[in-house]
């Protein structure tokens, strides 16, 4: 068994004089999907904030294939795709310029896939329509299409299917499950129930919590 | 759907510094020309605080004369340091600052381009419309030169040290007043340098050493702020 | 962060513990309010009473033995701020960012007091309270840099996110403070040399000098007093929850 990919070791956050979580432990392979769980408020958010470095008022250590994350950086930013609360659209950008933007400013993402992403997720036909005239659920879409066209390995994504309609979920679930067959991970939150195929990992915030 | 999946081992496709610093302008330039109005405040602004100063004290060209230098420089940089809250915040709130954060470029490079790129759209203007506020001042036309030579070399510094101001309070919900507390102590010393240059053309001194100070500031300017406002933006978005 | 903390000597590692830092600083402090006491009390007598009279100025000058110290604390306590914000910042030390919070509002008080003095030393100096003299008009910029990291500071809701940001705002401020010196300096010619220079050979002579050098260390001693109350404070405000701040406010 090779070092994982991402390794998590005593990680403590304290948010206003409370503990988050304290102790947590756990390392993600390639090819895995876990999914964070835990009540509002539970942190989940800010362990992804954590995980990709966003945030870094935190205790404990965090590795990227066996290298301190803070030391690797460029290395770590270069295999990571996040997918935050805010969709990252620019209101008045269209979806084609949102997409270009994101090309430059990671060097994993295709350019020359932007209109077959944009395809994908059900935007064809709105390439050039300013992102403020379309829907919450579309400019969500803008995002996701970036899935479709990079070569990052880990992806952390925080609530991915936020007003995303039922069909768009479940190809989204495709999607991920196949990123994982494909050598990928993924560290995800969802309010949603998974359906995907493939093994899924799950980490319980409220049940690290309650183990203390 | 089957594409390789990049290996940190490989070397990745390096997208070139150049290009990367010019998606960044374009794209700043783009969302401000897409929202024009943001664009004319700072420029009527200036305008504004210019002829307050003939009205609250005195229209006669001999005492306004001797003030225009002043006015104009303090004009110049209010209207600048009102533009700055927005170098962030929009990104800021829609997330891509955050994405920003996470791109493997040079975070430097990122933020000298988004700096750049407002003072193309403020600093700029700004300093092609000085003569008209000069006019209106009754600044001698041998100040013209030095006046509209000094914004120009002391803008973007300008620029430079409100997007410190700008990303430290980008997390903050009331920015505005508080960045004009943290950077104006900061701006005195090109206004110094800045209206002692249109002085000094206006009374037909050489102007060499005051803008060489200017491009001094300015160099050192591009060398450190950024590091400050890249630091700065990860504590924001960090908080 | 473990392999970057092997160079590091040994006492730099046990400041960053509060807890050790709260009892040392507990152990130094009644020397340094004796020295500050003794120090400011044989300094003001001294210049008071035997430093002679300005042959020119007459008594008034006296005022410079508060104005002049409070003046060279008010810059080393921005320095102080900064570097301790710098440390904080680098090797995310809780105790540094103590220190630089504490530093602010000591710091701004005492540039309020330069500035006062300064004002009512200018009354009869120059004929009016307020002179935009150069060193003067940089003693009222820093105060605004003290503002600034004050008012930056109360606004951030989180106390790690404050610290940081005012680290870093404290530290452009340090890189700016000799271009606005040089600055205000040439934009107003008109200013008397320096009066007090540890590094230069005084220009005063010594019955003026001395009684001075006495207010100026007394003076460092009574800000080393107020900056480790504060510190002993903010460290049991911040680690309320230890065990050990516990067993202390249960003893008290």
């Amino acid at each position: 068994m090779s070092e994982p990919l991402l390794e998590v070791r005593q990680l403590l956050c304290e948010r206003d004089d409370r503990v988050l979580f304290e102790n947590l432990d756990f390392s993600l392979n390639v090819g895995e999907v876990l999914q964070i769980e835990g009540t509002n408020g539970s942190g989940k958010t800010t362990l992804l904030r954590i995980l990709c470095g966003l945030t870094s008022h935190y205790e404990g250590d965090i590795f990227w294939h066996g290298e301190l994350r803070t030391q690797a950086r460029e290395a770590f930013n270069r295999s990571l795709l996040y997918f935050g609360h805010q969709p990252g659209v620019k209101a008045v950008l269209t979806p084609l310029e949102n997409l270009h933007w994101y090309s430059a400013m990671h060097p994993s993402m295709d350019a020359s896939r932007v209109l077959w992403a944009l395809e994908q997720v059900g935007l064809r036909g709105y390439e050039d329509v300013p992102c403020h005239m379309l829907s919450a659920g579309q400019n969500r879409r803008v995002s996701l299409a970036r899935l479709y066209m990079n070569d990052a390995i880990l992806w952390i994504l925080d609530e991915p299917f936020t007003a995303i309609d039922k069909q768009g979920v479940a190809q989204q679930e495709a999607l991920i499950a196949q990123h994982a067959i494909n050598g990928g991970a993924v560290i995800l939150t969802t309010h949603h129930e998974l359906t995907m195929p493939g093994p899924l990992r799950r980490l319980n915030l409220d049940q690290v919590r309650e183990t203390l | 759907m089957n594409q390789p999946l990049s290996n940190p081992d490989m070397p990745v496709k390096q997208t070139g510094m150049a290009v990367l610093f010019c998606a960044v302008m374009k794209r700043d330039l783009m969302l401000a020309f897409r929202r024009r109005s943001d664009l004319l405040n700072p420029l009527i602004f200036f305008l504004m605080v210019a002829s307050l100063f003939p009205l609250g004290i005195s229209p006669e060209p001999t005492f306004l004369e001797q003030l225009a230098p002043g006015v104009v420089w303090v004009g110049a940089l209010l209207a600048t340091l009102l533009s700055m809250d927005s170098l962030f915040r929009s990104d800021f709130d829609d997330g891509t600052l955050e994405q920003t954060l996470l791109s493997p470029q040079p975070l430097f490079l990122v933020v000298l381009a988004k700096v750049i790129a407002h003072w193309a759209m403020t600093g700029l203007p700004l300093t092609l419309m000085a003569p008209l506020l000069g006019l209106m001042l009754f600044l001698p036309t041998e100040g013209m030169g030095g006046l509209m030579l000094s914004l120009l070399i002391g803008t973007p510094t300008l620029s430079l040290i409100g997007a410190i101001g700008a990303a430290l309070t980008v997390g903050l919900r009331k920015g505005g007043v508080l960045i004009s507390l943290l950077v104006l102590p900061l701006y005195i010393p090109v206004l110094i340098f800045g209206a002692g240059a249109v002085q000094a053309a206006v009374t037909g001194l050489p102007l060499g050493g005051y803008l060489a100070l200017l491009g001094a500031m300015l160099a050192l300017g591009i060398a450190l702020a950024p590091l400050a406002i890249a630091a700065a933006l990860r504590i924001s978005v960090s908080g | 962060m473990a392999e970057n903390k092997k160079w590091l000597p040994r006492w730099f590692y046990q400041m960053a513990s509060p807890r050790w830092c709260y009892e040392f600083c507990g152990r130094l402090l009644p020397w340094f309010v004796v020295a500050a006491v003794l120090l400011l009390g044989a300094g003001t007598a001294w210049a008071l009473a035997w430093a002679p009279a300005d042959y020119q100025q007459g008594n008034s000058f006296r005022i410079i033995y508060i104005h002049v110290p409070a003046a060279i604390l008010a810059q080393s306590c921005y320095m102080l701020m900064a570097v301790a914000g710098a440390i904080g910042l680098i090797w995310k030390m809780k105790v540094a960012d103590m220190v630089a919070k504490s530093c602010a509002p000591i710091g701004a008080t005492i540039a309020v007091l330069a500035l006062a003095t300064g004002a009512i030393w200018g009354k009869p100096t120059w004929g009016a309270w307020w002179v935009w003299d150069a060193r003067l008009t940089s003693m009222l910029v820093l105060l605004f840099l003290y503002l600034g990291v004050i008012a930056l500071h109360s606004a951030m809701e989180s106390e790690n996110t404050a610290a940081q940001a005012t680290s870093v705002l404290a530290l452009v401020g340090l890189v700016n403070i000799p271009i606005i010196k040089y600055s205000v300096e040439w934009w107003n010619t008109l200013h008397q040399p320096a009066t007090f220079t540890l590094t230069e050979k005084p220009a005063m002579p010594m019955e003026m000098w001395l009684p001075l050098l006495v207010m100026v260390i007394g003076f460092y001693c009574f800000f080393s007093v107020s900056l480790m109350l504060r510190v002993r404070n903010e460290i049991l405000h911040r680690e309320r929850r230890a065990g050990w701040v516990r067993t202390l406010l249960e003893k008290a």
